[in-house]
């Protein structure tokens, strides 16, 4: 589903991936973890397409197509979701037409039927009670004024809504306490487990990793994939850090 | 006798089109005078009209405790002005909300003369610009305080977005204060989107030209929050934001 050969990228001149190659077949969750400044979250970014994330080397492929020669609003159009490790703010613009918006794109790209206000409503408000984030924050404006937790929640009924086909994750465990934390890998759980997605979860911590069990656990080192294993390659380097487990 | 054209060399005047104004003159020389009795209110809506050039001269007079709120568009497609003379007596409240949004080679302004003539009066001006292309908007707002205007409490805030290299944004807050005990505070930033709310809405599904246009539409229609009747003006300011983005 998602296949990243020899990937480098380049941030203000800055080699910063050296060489990434990853696979995530269809129906399968993957973990990526590693030390502070290896490029998990440059990884990430390069997949959703940031401006000034230079790939130098290397593709990335999603559903055969070539992702890194989209657009990032293409990329989302195709079922790409990225969930922000610091989602943004936007003042003046309420929640609920900021989403309305950004699926009625995506569906008009699709050549979808476009959604009633009615009907996004519903939908928003049911993702919104699953994940356990009250309605009414959808009336305020884009994360102006939410706590670290309730922006991670709030991109979780975001990803809820716009249903896609893959998931990139960055950190989105972190600033959760216990309670958000059980919320959030549920919703991991029942948007995204499924014969036809996938995700690929960036994480420091084996937390997330007890709610949403991976299919492959991989080290990012400088760059590059150091190891890869299953599940409990995470509890090893949980036990004996990223040095150890990268020798 | 109507009253002299004005020239550039007053201040007031300095960004205007003139040009443009000397023609239709005649009809705006005698500002329209608006009263508001002591202990009354009044809430306005200026909406841009469709004429290129489209002067707004106005002189607005607040009696005793007072209050008014003024709601405007100016959005002309060669030359929008709105001029606005205000007097507060003891108490009153004047509240202006107000955006330039301004493409091509439009020149839009917004010039106010603010003056608090008795004790605790409260004046807040909100203004925002959006300009691409060419064009120019500007803010010139003079705040005075006269003498035995104790307590006074003044505040400009003026934001200006521009979305084009050759764009212009005139801002100047004047203040000329005659008491010793008031509070007048103004802020002023230019600035252009910023680029980490755009890729967070491209990510979702925005293509760009749609999500500079929801983040501009942020950034103006904050300013009718407050309006009463705000669905006309929220209409008009989305109709002039689209011909901009």
């Amino acid at each position: 589903m998602l296949e990243i050969t020899n990937l480098h990228a380049t941030v203000a001149d800055k080699p910063i991936l050296n060489g990434v190659s990853l696979s995530v077949p269809a129906g399968e969750v993957h973990a990526i973890m590693g030390p502070n400044g290896s490029g998990k979250s440059t990884l990430a970014y390069v997949l959703a397409g940031r401006p000034g994330y230079k790939v130098s080397e290397g593709s990335a492929a999603f559903d055969g197509k070539d992702l890194l020669a989209l657009e990032p609003h293409e990329r989302a159009a195709a079922g790409l979701f990225l969930g922000f490790q610091y989602p943004v703010e936007i003042p003046g613009i309420s929640y609920l037409q900021f989403l309305r918006e950004s699926l009625n794109s995506q569906l008009r790209a699709r050549a979808e039927t476009e959604i009633s206000a009615g009907e996004f409503i519903k939908l928003a408000k049911g993702q919104a009670a699953l994940l356990g984030m009250d309605a009414e924050m959808l009336k305020r404006p884009v994360n102006v004024g939410f706590s670290g937790g309730e922006k991670k929640r709030a991109e979780m009924v975001q990803m809820g809504i716009m249903s896609p086909k893959f998931a990139v994750l960055d950190e989105t465990d972190s600033g959760l306490d216990i309670d958000a934390l059980k919320a959030v890998g549920a919703g991991i759980n029942r948007i995204m487990r499924a014969p036809d997605k996938g995700v690929l979860l960036i994480t420091h911590y084996q937390r997330l990793l007890d709610y949403v069990e991976p299919d492959r656990v991989h080290v990012l080192v400088s760059g590059r994939i150091e190891r890869s294993g299953g599940p409990e390659l995470a509890r090893e380097l949980e036990r004996e850090g990223y040095a150890e487990a990268a020798a | 006798m109507s009253a002299p054209f004005p020239t550039r060399r007053q201040e007031e005047w300095r960004y205007a089109d003139l040009d443009a104004l000397q023609p239709v003159w005649e009809q705006f020389a005698e500002p329209v005078t608006l009263t508001v009795g002591a202990g009354e209110e009044l809430e306005e809506t200026w909406l841009p009209m469709p004429d290129d050039v489209q002067p707004r001269r106005v002189q607005l007079a607040l009696g005793e405790g007072a209050k008014a709120r003024i709601f405007a568009l100016n959005a002309a497609p060669v030359y929008g002005r709105i001029e606005l003379e205000v007097s507060l007596a003891e108490g009153a409240q004047f509240e202006l909300f107000a955006a330039n949004i301004g493409t091509g080679l439009s020149t839009n302004e917004i010039v106010t003369n603010v003056k608090h003539i008795g004790e605790g009066g409260r004046s807040r001006q909100t203004i925002r610009s959006v300009l691409n292309g060419k064009a120019t908007g500007s803010y010139l707002g003079k705040v005075e305080v006269a003498r035995g205007a104790q307590q006074t409490d003044a505040e400009q805030s003026v934001k200006a977005m521009l979305l084009d290299r050759g764009a212009t944004a005139n801002c100047k807050p004047e203040l000329e204060i005659f008491a010793d005990d008031v509070k007048c505070a103004h802020g002023a930033t230019v600035g252009e989107l910023d680029t980490m709310q755009l890729f967070y809405a491209q990510s979702r599904g925005l293509d760009p030209a749609s999500a500079r246009a929801l983040l501009l539409e942020g950034f103006i229609m904050g300013l009718w929050d407050s309006a009463k009747e705000g669905d006309a003006i929220c209409e008009a300011a989305r109709e002039a934001l689209r011909r901009v983005v």
